[in-house]
């Protein structure tokens, strides 16, 4: 690619503007093999979703052949039903989508509230504060779960989607990502102005903020639905195969020495079909918040 | 001090309620976030310490106080040092690829591509997909007889691998799918710290001649430095971290295969904790887990600094 060669000049001491023009040439422009690596990349990206289709609607005795089957076959819906009666799929799924939604609905609201106040008021010990939110977010998950199990157990509430969603309604990164946002979004002199106006912080909270706060929200809540949707561990181990989430039903489909497989992909694409429609739809948003995200993190 | 001019101005005549209201409520806004916090974050770390004490089985009432017994008995314990060591294979497998293939796929990414929202859309696709399908889809790939990677293997005149049986296969049958999973989102993350690099740097190493593979190396990488030392840390807490790959990779067994082969920290902890019960033992584990993560994460941080400076 950087073998290309310049154009030649047009002029014999180029102005200003052809030289950038010249500039922008040299500028890397991506060529053909750049396409042809990139479509390499896309196909691993999508082969192992492609894959799951693939032996979603096969039989199983289909899929006992060398080499194996890489079209699609005709038994998507009966596996589909199968998967709905041996498993409680259902029951899953609206746990799923009960459990994302409250937690993303409580993280966003919580992260708003706690980021206004770090970004915008003044009060004893918001640095010291902020910097405990910020090492909170450096802390594995995995080491509180063995207490949070035995919390969870006196209050009554293993096996309820409570346990999932409680532990979850808040978490550093959406205060940090909220406080970044709202330090530089939401003018200073708008709220001194409100102030001088007689407004109550709880008004101005509403009224200037909230609005504000808007495409941050809409970001730090989509990344935030996509994490709890599929969270594995704490919903494996507080949860049962009753009363599961989709993520613990595909442990409960995966399970034994031989596995059904063409039940536990259709599974896996069940569990995946949601958040690849929200993908599609909303990816180019997901995709600048968390770029967004990594800058300032 | 936007409070306190406002204060000044509003004198004494709206009085209490309104200083209540500037002092008070930025309290009450944080709140819910600390009071949920305490409740489920840092209680269940402290009491974890707590019960890492205790000889404390969920089978009986009674918790026997017996020090660091646990700790002790930890460190001779064979099936702990081969989780710790299968952890760390693992996460050095897939760590190191995942990092390299992430820098070089931003890179490309880096450019005036035609449709950029839907290449960084098929890079990020494997992402929003959840540990757990990946785990079982990849299971299925990696299958020992009718598996679709071995019969690639065995186009090349490979003889099928009984991928979960050995110690090595599995390894990188787990790392593959932790590699599959995050490197469009370390890529993602690694453009965007690119494209704060000005352009015209990269605009006269062309004109010196430089390929493209020079450019991200003398000037890419060490202008993203911090960025690079930033994913190998959450990396590394990750890394230490795996537990559905190798639990659903065994078809959910708790041992990581029938050897212990491709057993984890975490996937360890879960079995004393819940396959035994024994949540004295475990605590003592996490902790143990927690203090590797510290060292390993800043022997990283020493390591990637220095080596980025030289």
């Amino acid at each position: 690619m950087a073998t290309t060669l310049a154009p030649p000049p047009r002029h014999v001491s180029p102005p200003p503007t052809a030289r950038r023009r010249i500039r922008r040439a040299f500028r890397r422009r991506p060529g053909k093999f750049t396409y042809l690596v990139l479509t390499a990349i896309g196909f691993f990206s999508f082969f192992p979703l492609y894959w799951s289709v693939v032996v979603a609607s096969q039989d199983n005795s289909a899929l006992g052949k060398m080499p194996p089957p890489v079209l699609l076959g005709g038994n998507l819906w009966f596996n589909l039903k199968r998967a709905f009666t041996m498993v409680p799929f259902e029951k899953a799924l609206i746990n799923s989508f009960l459990v994302a939604g409250a937690i993303t609905l409580s993280v966003v609201l919580f992260s708003t509230l706690a980021g206004f106040a770090f970004a915008k008021l003044r009060f004893r010990g918001r640095n010291i504060l902020l910097l405990s939110i910020i090492a909170t977010m450096m802390v594995p998950t995995t080491l509180g779960i063995i207490p949070l199990y035995m919390l969870m157990a006196k209050i009554q509430w293993t096996g309820t989607i409570y346990a999932v969603i409680v532990p979850a309604m808040v978490n550093g990164f959406g205060v940090f990502f909220m406080t970044q946002y709202l330090s530089e979004a939401v003018p200073t002199e708008l709220l001194e102005a409100g102030r001088v106006d007689g407004c109550s912080t709880i008004r101005l909270f509403w009224h200037v903020v909230l609005p504000a706060a808007r495409p941050a929200a809409a970001v730090l809540g989509m990344l935030t639905f996509l994490t709890a949707w599929n969270d594995f561990f704490w919903p494996l181990v507080v949860l049962t195969p009753e009363d599961p989430t989709v993520q613990v039903v595909l442990s409960t489909l995966s399970a034994g020495r031989i596995t059904d497989y063409s039940l536990a992909l259709t599974g896996a694409l069940i569990a995946i079909l949601p958040l690849l429609v929200v993908f599609v739809v909303l990816g180019k948003q997901i995709i600048g918040g968390i770029m967004q995200g990594a800058v300032k993190g | 001090m936007t409070q306190l001019a406002t204060e000044e101005r509003v004198g004494p005549r709206r009085g209490l309620l309104h200083r209540l209201d500037v002092k008070g409520s930025p309290y009450l806004y944080i709140a819910p976030f600390f009071l949920l916090f305490l409740g489920f974050g840092v209680f269940p770390l402290v009491f974890t310490a707590w019960v890492s004490l205790h000889d404390w089985s969920l089978l009986s009432e009674e918790h026997t106080w017996i020090g660091f017994g646990n700790y002790t008995k930890l460190f001779d314990d064979p099936a702990f040092w081969n989780a710790l060591w299968n952890t760390v294979s693992i996460w050095v497998l897939s760590t190191v690829p995942q990092l390299l293939l992430a820098l070089v796929l931003a890179h490309i990414l880096n450019q005036r591509l035609r449709g950029q929202t839907f290449w960084r859309m098929s890079a990020l696709i494997p992402n929003i997909t959840s540990v757990a399908a990946v785990a079982i889809i990849f299971s299925q790939l990696f299958g020992r007889d009718y598996g679709l990677i071995n019969w690639v293997l065995g186009l090349f005149g490979i003889d099928k691998v009984d991928w979960t049986a050995n110690t090595w296969s599995s390894h990188i049958a787990v790392s593959t799918m932790i590699i599959w999973r995050w490197t469009g989102y370390n890529a993602l993350i690694y453009l965007a710290a690119m494209q704060a690099v000005p352009k015209e740097l990269y605009d006269s190493a062309s004109l010196d001649g430089a390929t493209s593979f020079q450019q991200l190396r003398k000037i890419t990488v060490p202008a993203i430095r911090p960025t690079i030392i930033f994913t190998v840390i959450i990396s590394t807490i990750g890394g230490m971290q795996v537990l559905a790959e190798p639990l659903l990779f065994g078809g959910n067994g708790l041992t990581g295969g029938s050897d212990r082969q491709f057993q984890t920290l975490a996937l360890y902890l879960y079995e004393v904790a819940f396959g035994r019960f024994d949540f004295g033992y475990a605590s003592a584990s996490s902790w143990v887990m927690f203090l590797i993560i510290v060292i390993v994460a800043a022997i990283n941080f020493g390591i990637t600094s220095r080596l980025r400076r030289s």
